[in-house]
């Protein structure tokens, strides 16, 4: 019973010289973080710049007709030679990544409402692994389920329809136009086109999203929701004047990381989306994305000008993602802070 | 456990490095990969030598020989001979086959449609516009065909086979010439790309009122409704094996220019002549770093050539004739 060990116990308690230990290696394990993240840093710039520098044949030789022109030409052999104009896949990838956005959103907010505020303990663990599993689907399968069963139902039940629709007169003339050219466009019922690769896009956005928002719901002090039920708020009252005011920047952050994904998705897209260089005539028109494109000619692409408007295309498209990802941090960053 | 994970994946490394050591690797076109596999495995039972073949497409293939990764190159689009004289590369071809359209429409059976080469340009221009258009009424009599707008699909990504299609293309239609030229890759006035053979047939099986073109072993294997086209000699005729022969058989092989194979077997007289056939080439260096690798290539084909052909019939491919065979071989004393 009077006998004290000398030493501490080697477990259990952390030991003077875990601590010793611990100081000597804390400089090089410092400079190793550091290390990984300028390595990081450098292999984004590093990305950035080849990017630029194997564009850079294409802008210098089109200038800003690379911007502006829809004409795709590869072929050497005929008057003029090769041509090539991105606004044709730069447009066709913001508009698909706006429209999936557009049709994402409302069900994203919807899965993660219920989640937060409605959704009985035992629903909640199936609804959470739905939404992780979907987000972990890769996409060239979205692209083949994309393929041959989303789109032939798409065309029955959407397309066909749409196309022997006309406006009915008293939406005015002006309606008529606009549906027709904007809308349907040169529709094909064949289940491919802008729109098609939009929904397919927004599916595969949606877990994401919806993941996001659910963090970003559960955020809000329990105190500050619990409080607007007990002066008698609707759940309807508490969603729409307390968690998403509380959250609302952030939230437009989760929502521009969802956009950032959707520009970039290629192997989904390019199944679906029609693959036709020129600028779409409208939402059902078949068009290209910068990503598609890529996906499609890059293989292929045996003169060097091609290939370099190929990567001037990954430029463009490097510029959009980092534009889009930079506003939603600030937007991240300002809420933390707020 | 994890040393045994370790030791086991070290060993499947190395056996993998040594397998690798023999094998001989080869990079290009998709549409002759799959009897490239079929010889192969036959090869290597024989021999056992392999062949590691990736089908990257012919873009990729003229690529990865240019940058030597690979003992040989494979492309549908044969280079010409100023261009093998300047990379140093003899080209020769391996097999052949055939690219057919395809068309849904509603009522039309496989091979009832008949076509010619300026009435599939001019589809593809987007200058006939309707099925039920009188220039291909006209050809059609007895032929129901729908009022139904024509749906144009083509390859989406860069291939063999569009430059194949487009080549016939340009030289039946003086405004496809002029306006979009024959490439892998061109720039289309009309109509929505599928990407690959698989690409093309879905939306073409989707869309009533489509046409696309697919490789011929393609159209049969999956029950397509390919077409008639005219020949040469104006007569139709329907794509199969012996039509295309026949239009191999009338390839002038042994003047070709500088001795480079370059060759486009498209719109060949004779009544039986598919229009649209075509080889598909290999690439090899002339002077190879390891010689003993070039001739292991060589000895491949060289076995192909001889014992091959009846596995080619089997997937629908076309042997070469004797005659153009024994040049080619002929032609390899020039690789060392």
């Amino acid at each position: 019973m009077t006998a004290v060990p000398a030493d501490p116990p080697a477990t259990g308690r952390p030991s003077r010289r875990a601590v010793s230990r611990g100081s000597t290696f804390d400089p090089i394990f410092g400079f190793l973080c550091g290390a990984a993240a300028t390595l990081l840093l450098a292999t984004l710039t590093g990305v950035m710049i080849s990017l630029a520098i194997g564009g850079w044949p294409a802008f210098a030789k089109f200038g800003l007709g690379f911007f502006t022109s829809t004409r795709w030409n590869p072929s050497a052999d005929i008057a003029g030679g090769e041509f090539y104009g991105g606004a044709g896949p730069i447009v066709g990838t913001l508009i698909t990544a706006l429209v999936a956005l557009v049709l994402s959103l409302p069900i994203a907010v919807g899965v993660a409402v219920f989640l937060t505020e409605f959704c009985p303990r035992t629903l909640r663990r199936p609804i959470g692994i739905a939404v992780e599993l979907l987000a972990g689907v890769p996409s060239i399968v979205y692209g083949m389920w994309g393929l041959f069963v989303f789109a032939p139902l798409f065309s029955q039940v959407v397309e066909t329809p749409l196309a022997y629709w006309t406006p009915p007169p008293f939406l005015g003339k002006g309606f008529a136009d606009f549906w027709n050219n904007a809308v349907i466009g040169d529709l094909v019922p064949n289940g491919s086109g802008i729109f098609a690769a939009s929904i397919i896009l927004a599916i595969m956005i949606l877990p994401f999203m919806a993941a996001t928002l659910r963090e970003l719901f559960l955020t809000v002090p329990p105190k500050v929701r619990e409080s607007a039920y007990g002066v008698g708020c609707t759940p309807l009252e508490v969603v729409m004047s307390v968690t998403i005011p509380y959250v609302r920047r952030s939230a437009i952050g989760a929502v521009m990381l969802g956009l950032g994904r959707a520009l970039g998705e290629t192997m989904a897209v390019t199944f679906v989306i029609g693959n036709a260089h020129n600028f779409p005539k409208g939402l059902f028109s078949g068009g290209s994305t910068i990503a598609s494109t890529i996906a499609n000619e890059f293989a292929e692409a045996t003169t060097p000008l091609h290939t370099s408007a190929l990567i001037a295309l990954g430029f463009v498209l490097f510029v959009i993602t980092f534009a889009v990802l930079a506003i939603a941090r600030t937007l991240l960053n300002a809420q933390r802070q707020a | 456990m994890l040393k045994t994970i370790a030791a086991a994946m070290t060993a499947v490394l190395l056996a993998g490095a040594t397998a690798n050591a023999a094998d001989i690797t080869g990079a290009g076109a998709t549409f002759p990969a799959p009897i490239y596999g079929k010889w192969a495995e036959a090869y290597k039972k024989e021999t056992g030598v392999g062949l590691n073949y990736q089908a990257i497409g012919s873009g990729g293939g003229i690529k990865q020989i240019t940058a030597k990764t690979v003992d040989f190159g494979a492309t549908d689009k044969p280079l010409k001979a100023d261009q093998l004289a300047q990379l140093g590369l003899i080209q020769f071809p391996a097999v052949m086959g055939g690219v057919v359209p395809v068309v849904n429409l509603p009522g039309v059976n496989p091979g009832q449609l008949k076509l010619t080469g300026d009435l599939l340009a001019k589809i593809y221009l987007g200058e006939i516009k309707r099925w039920s258009d009188p220039a291909i009424a006209g050809l059609n009599a007895g032929v129901r065909l729908p009022n139904l707008p024509i749906t144009v699909v083509h390859r989406s990504d860069g291939s063999g086979t569009t430059f194949v299609f487009t080549s016939y293309l340009t030289m039946k239609n003086g405004g496809w010439a002029s306006k979009v030229g024959s490439n892998d890759a061109v720039e289309w006035p009309t109509g929505q790309g599928g990407k690959g053979n698989d690409g093309v047939s879905a939306f073409v099986r989707q869309t009533p009122g489509s046409i696309g073109y697919v490789e011929y072993a393609f159209a049969k294997q999956n029950h397509l409704t390919y077409t008639q086209m005219q020949s040469h000699d104006g007569s139709f005729v329907e794509p199969v094996a012996a039509n295309f022969a026949a239009a191999a058989s009338k390839a002038d092989w042994a003047h070709t220019p500088g001795g480079s194979y370059y060759m486009l077997i498209l719109d060949k007289p004779g009544a039986e002549s598919w229009p649209i056939t075509a080889a598909t080439f290999i690439l090899v260096y002339k002077h190879q770093d390891n010689p003993a690798k070039g001739q292991d290539v060589l000895k491949f084909f060289d076995w192909a050539f001889k014992h091959g052909d009846q596995l080619a019939e089997q997937l629908d491919y076309i042997p070469l004739p004797a005659s153009l065979k024994a040049s080619i071989e002929h032609k390899w004393q020039e690789v060392h």
